[in-house]
């Protein structure tokens, strides 16, 4: 539900790009998602098509690209990446310390014409 | 022709929440993003803080729909504003932002963030708050560390609330400490009972000591 805010946030941001660009179209939108972020791709992208409609984003391809979430074990001192629906750490098992990686939601560019 | 943008959006509504921040310092309002699941007990701990807490309160209130908790609390002499989020799932910084233009709290107030109640994005989004608080029911079960670790990892504290539940729910006390000391080895943590109103005057002490830590320190 709450990637209806951000996708509406990234449409804001991709608009005003490209008009600062004097560009017609955009025509991909290249994004980085982090496992961590509670950021579902298939959302943001059924959202986009409904809230883009009429606008010259209207058809531009999302291209997602998925930044992994890095733990930290305080017991073994290292981190590791995150595997699905687990926080211990492979190693000792002991449940692990979230770190700043996972989280981003980045626009990273755009491709118009 | 590609441009590139490199714009995290967090990293902007982080930007958002410093306005809020800023706000608040200059006006001394102590902000306290209020966290929890639907029916974790917000609104109830709001009510009896209000009766112990020397400090004026006031609240803003995020919902999906409906003004019942605004008015419970206006009705109760407790300033309220409500905000509607029409079907969304957190507030965000801008939203205090414009509540903050029509409800302006005065300086010296405990101003309460309701935020909606959700476990999961509400902990993505930064208001501007001086505390943050993360509240759960024994109901809810001890598992919740464990399962929602990224909300209660930046909690300035944690309300433990209906522990007169505690004996009919097979609540696992020892499981729930171990899940949150594994995130913050030192938050501290409150058990109550908003029903009872067990262990309410320790945690309105704690809010009185570390919102006047706050006002002291905010610039008029």
């Amino acid at each position: 539900m709450h990637e209806l805010s951000l996708t509406e946030k990234i449409l804001r941001l991709v608009l005003e790009q490209a008009g600062n660009h004097k560009a017609a179209k955009i025509t991909r939108i290249k994004l980085v998602i982090g496992d961590l972020s509670g950021i579902i791709p298939a959302c943001v992208e059924q959202y986009f098509g409904l809230i883009a409609a009429g606008t010259i984003a209207a058809g531009a391809k999302l291209e997602f690209q998925r930044s992994k979430a890095e733990l930290y074990c305080p017991v073994c001192e290292e981190s590791f990446e995150k595997r699905p629906a687990d926080f211990n750490c492979p190693r000792c098992g002991s449940l692990a310390q979230l770190t700043e990686s996972g989280r981003e939601c980045f626009v990273e560019s755009i491709e118009v014409d | 022709m590609e441009i590139d943008i490199e714009q995290d959006l967090f990293e902007n509504e982080a930007k958002l929440a410093e306005l809020n921040r800023s706000w608040f310092a200059a006006h001394r309002v102590a902000a306290v993003n209020l966290l929890a699941a639907p029916g974790a007990g917000k609104t109830s701990l709001i009510r009896r803080t209000a009766a112990l807490c020397p400090l004026p309160l006031a609240v803003i209130e995020g919902d999906p729909a409906s003004r019942i908790d605004t008015d419970l609390l206006n009705g109760l002499g407790i300033p309220a504003h409500q905000i509607n989020t029409e079907g969304g799932c957190h507030l965000e910084a801008q939203m205090i932002g414009q509540a903050l233009q029509e409800f302006q709290p005065a300086a010296g107030t405990v101003l309460f963030i309701e935020n909606v109640g959700n476990l999961i994005c509400t902990a993505s989004f930064p208001l501007g708050e001086a505390l943050r608080v993360v509240m759960l029911g024994v109901s809810e079960g001890d598992d919740k560390p464990f399962k929602y670790p990224l909300i209660f990892e930046e909690a300035d504290a944690v309300i433990l609330n209906k522990i007169d539940l505690g004996p009919f729910v097979d609540f696992d006390r020892e499981r729930f400490y171990r899940g949150i000391r594994t995130i913050d080895p030192e938050v501290p943590v409150f058990e109550v009972s908003c029903r009872t109103g067990a262990g309410l005057a320790e945690w309105s002490r704690w809010l009185e000591r570390k919102a006047g830590e706050y006002l002291d320190a905010a610039t008029v």
